[in-house]
């Protein structure tokens, strides 16, 4: 089952938890699947089912260019971290 | 200076190098027209009919724009146009995702012609056309502004008071990962959190703390080459940009979207480009110089001077950093936490969250906690500059660990070693490493000359400093054209900075076991080639090389279906290798397939796309002997190496170029460089004179030492390396200062003043 790492601010609504074991095929789905548990986390993390701007999804180790369409294994670990952008 | 295949060849080896082309050193392909001073830069660009403009600029850091009247300056005999920010389309609240990043619509067409407020001295108000540029400059000075002027906030902390003057009423403290926005105006913009482990426990078990506070100045990326726009607005609605820039599918966004045109009806046309370092990306002059030329109706090309550049365009943000660490009594961080905040400048945009997530990103530290701000000041908008937000970070975290290494009675090699960041090493932003090589650079450094060659005078010292930086992937395409005498063109999207083209080949080149001679590479415009994101990241030879070996695989899948046809045989019965098509009866080089098919069918025509996003991460360590005057504070480096994880160096030289660029900044920006502002916001050393970059007369070589630890995200093992070879120098810098007269510098520059008062304080 992937795990999605609790941004600090948001472990407040997930009884302060720093991973949450999830379901999914994709980041989405696994989202959603937070939201299932912790009721209102994905209006926060995602709202309207969309990345929100300035922030980037990095799944087993590297930022993904698809964003909550990216699939997601039983063994990944899913992070939400501010978006960069080199020089 | 060398690769492994090159150390190998050197020593004897009979092992045969694992590539052909790879790891050779061609000549460029751009090399004789910029040698020459062929090569076309931006201000080369003659465009029939055009003429030029001049920007207005504010003459004050804070103020509300009450009224213009233009009047004057269209009734001058000469001028063709005027405009201002009521020219531009009113942007909204769109935020535009433009490739490396979003973007405010209102704050970025704001930056180019300001509309309630300036914001920084120096920000555009109104833009002149005329048939030279003389006219225009005079004309723009007629242009009359009423302003009201307010006072200027120019330090970060004092910004983030909540008695400090609010630069945007529209901008609220937006907490990154909850999206949860304040409910008053505030300078703040964004608040960043990071927490792994248990803080106060992993404080409770060291045996020794230290914390220490930081400040860095604004540093511009000092390019050579000065902004330049050439616009034309045809009648039939087509918009031609002409212009240097790390991005030309950016610009034709960024146009499309202040313009409020389609995509299609822009086309970006790349000049060479004389230094970007992430200050080209963003556009500060074409959308002025397209407004201008459709009420024109003729070309425009608009010039910045180096005042408007270093004034008015995204230099890097100052910095305060406050640092935490501890260590146990065996040396072994336990803990760590920072405070960050970054100037935005003008409108939001720092980069607080790569600084905080590079801030402790070379320790395995199981505690930590980092916050960072992101808060607008009265002074430009800052842009991307070369691993943007790391160097600050990385001089505020090295400088501690030298502290920490001095109360241990450590080497601080071994510390680093015993303390470095590893595969699988979560970091406190919560992403663990894959297959990294910071190790391996700070062995290379333990290993070299330098590191083994004894000091030998009074003052000197010698300092240490790590650095991460992580790269990017993004969208890259190219088109490979085989001729017929079986060279082939090379169409990118990428422009090219610092010999990527010949980079790009290479791999091209490698694939289908040609010579990198065979291939010309061009940079084309955006109606040319598929969309590619910009050259930024340290992503080009990574990504745009990705995307070439993909067009390399095309090409040979058609030989392969075109030959079998040739021959009349099954295609399953027919390979490439190692530059010949072979079938069951016969073989024939690329050259001579090309040669065939080329009277044959149809041309040979192939194409390769690259989204891929395991870039790998790029670490370096850089030692430094530096010698310092104690009467004058001045501070002369005396050796330098650098050493730098490349996963695999497709061209050593331009490898090596990077990794020297990249150290001459840092030691810029570690000694010299920084914005001098006086009370009113008004930057007084807008010049090369006094805005001090170091020459050729200031340093010593830069010993490059390239590590290579094969990416394993990437065909051949390409890492990103044009970034994170400015992020150690001023740590380096600060621990060797320290080594040689015994003083500690928390502030960039430590400029000669700097370090004298430094010494005078420790002397009295």
């Amino acid at each position: 089952m992937p795990r999605l790492f609790i941004p600090p601010l948001l472990r407040p609504y997930c009884e302060g938890k720093e991973e949450v074991i999830v379901e999914g095929a994709t980041v989405l789905e696994a989202v959603q699947s937070l939201d299932q548990q912790y009721s209102g986390v994905m209006e926060r993390l995602c709202p309207e089912g969309k990345l929100r701007a300035g922030m980037s999804v990095t799944v087993d180790q590297n930022v993904t260019p698809r964003g909550l369409a990216q699939k997601v294994s039983p063994e990944s670990e899913i992070h939400f971290l501010p978006a960069i952008g080199g020089g | 200076m060398a690769t492994i295949d090159e150390v190998k060849a050197a020593e004897g080896s009979d092992e045969a190098p694992q590539y052909k082309v790879i790891g050779t050193r061609p000549i460029r392909h751009d090399g004789a027209d910029k040698v020459t001073g062929r090569a076309l830069y931006g201000a080369d660009i003659k465009i029939k009919g055009m003429i030029f403009g001049a920007i207005l600029r504010s003459p004050h850091a804070h103020a509300n724009i009450k009224s213009i009247d233009t009047s004057k300056a269209e009734a001058f005999p000469g001028v063709r146009a005027v405009v201002t920010s009521a020219d531009l389309p009113e942007p909204g609240d769109k935020i535009a995702e433009l490739g490396e990043g979003a973007v405010v619509l209102n704050h970025l067409s704001s930056n180019n012609l300001a509309r309630t407020k300036v914001l920084y001295k120096g920000h555009a108000v109104a833009a002149v056309a005329a048939d030279n540029l003389h006219t225009a400059q005079e004309a723009a000075s007629l242009i009359e502004v009423e302003y009201e002027v307010l006072p200027p906030v120019m330090d970060v902390l004092k910004a983030m008071e909540d008695s400090a003057p609010v630069l945007n009423p529209d901008v609220r403290t937006e907490e990154a990962s909850t999206g949860e926005k304040g409910d008053k105006p505030t300078n703040v913009a964004k608040h960043i959190v990071f927490e792994k482990g248990d803080i106060e426990k992993g404080f409770a078990d060291a045996k020794y703390v230290i914390e220490r506070e930081f400040r860095t100045s604004t540093v511009h990326q000092g390019y050579i080459e000065p902004h330049v726009a050439t616009v034309l607005w045809n009648n039939d609605g087509q918009i031609t940009v002409w212009t240097p820039t790390q991005g030309t599918f950016s610009v034709r966004s960024q146009m499309a979207e202040l313009l409020h045109v389609p995509l299609a009806r822009v086309k970006v046309v790349p000049a060479e480009i004389g230094g970007g370092f992430g200050g080209k990306i963003s556009v500060y002059l074409a959308p002025a110089a397209a407004v201008l030329s459709r009420k024109a109706g003729v070309p425009v090309q608009i010039v910045m001077d180096r005042a408007d550049v270093l004034q008015a365009t995204g230099p890097t943000p100052g910095s305060f950093i406050r640092i935490k660490m501890g260590v146990d009594a065996d040396g072994r961080l336990t803990a760590a936490e920072a405070w960050m905040a970054y100037e935005a400048g003008g409108y939001p945009g720092s980069p607080i969250g790569a600084g905080a997530m590079c801030v402790f990103s070379c320790y395995d530290i199981p505690n930590g906690r980092v916050e960072g701000y992101d808060v607008c000041v009265n002074k430009p908008r800052t842009n991307a500059y070369r691993a943007p937000g790391a160097t600050n970070a990385a001089f505020a975290t090295e400088t501690v660990v030298d502290e920490l290494c001095e109360k241990l009675g450590m080497e601080p090699v071994e510390f680093r070693l015993l303390n470095a960041s590893k595969e699988g090493t979560r970091r406190i932003d919560g992403v663990t490493y894959p297959r990294i090589g910071l190790v391996e650079t700070l062995e290379a450094i333990k290993n070299s000359e330098h590191y083994k060659t004894p000091l030998t005078g009074p003052n000197q010292g010698r300092g240490i400093g790590s650095g991460f930086w992580f790269n990017a992937g993004l969208k890259s395409a190219v088109t490979a054209t085989v001729n017929s005498d079986g060279s082939v063109g090379l169409l990118e999207g990428s422009t090219d900075i610092g010999g990527s083209r010949t980079a790009i080949a290479m791999q091209f080149a490698e694939a289908l076991g040609l010579a990198a001679e065979d291939i010309k590479p061009a940079v084309v415009d955006t109606d040319s080639v598929g969309y590619t994101d910009v050259t930024g990241g340290s992503r080009v030879t990574y990504a745009t090389g990705w995307a070439a070996y993909e067009a390399a695989q095309d090409l040979k899948r058609q030989i392969v279906t075109r030959a079998a046809e040739l021959w009349d045989v099954d295609p399953a019965q027919v390979s490439y290798e190692d530059g010949s098509v072979i079938g069951p009866a016969k073989s024939m080089t690329f050259k001579e397939i090309a040669v065939e098919l080329s009277t044959e069918g149809e041309p040979l025509v192939a194409r390769g796309v690259s989204n891929h996003n395991e870039p790998g991460g790029a670490f370096g360590t850089h030692l430094v002997d530096v010698e310092v005057d104690p009467d004058t504070g001045k501070v002369d480096i005396l050796r330098y190496t650098a050493a730098q994880d490349c996963g695999t160096a497709i061209h050593p030289a331009y490898v090596e170029g990077q990794i020297q660029g990249g150290a001459v900044q840092g030691i810029g920006w570690g000694l010299n460089e920084e914005y001098w502002y006086d009370e009113t916001g008004s930057m007084r050393n807008a010049n090369f004179l006094d805005y001090r970059i170091p020459t050729c007369y200031d340093l010593p070589m830069i010993d490059a030492i390239i590590v290579e630890v094969p990416n394993p995200g990437h065909p051949y093992g390409v890492r990103g390396v044009g970034e994170v070879p400015i992020v150690p120098p001023p740590a380096a810098l600060e621990a060797a200062i320290h080594n040689a007269v015994g003083v500690r510098m928390y502030e960039l520059p430590m400029s000669p003043p700097r370090v004298l008062h430094e010494l005078l304080k420790k002397e009295s």
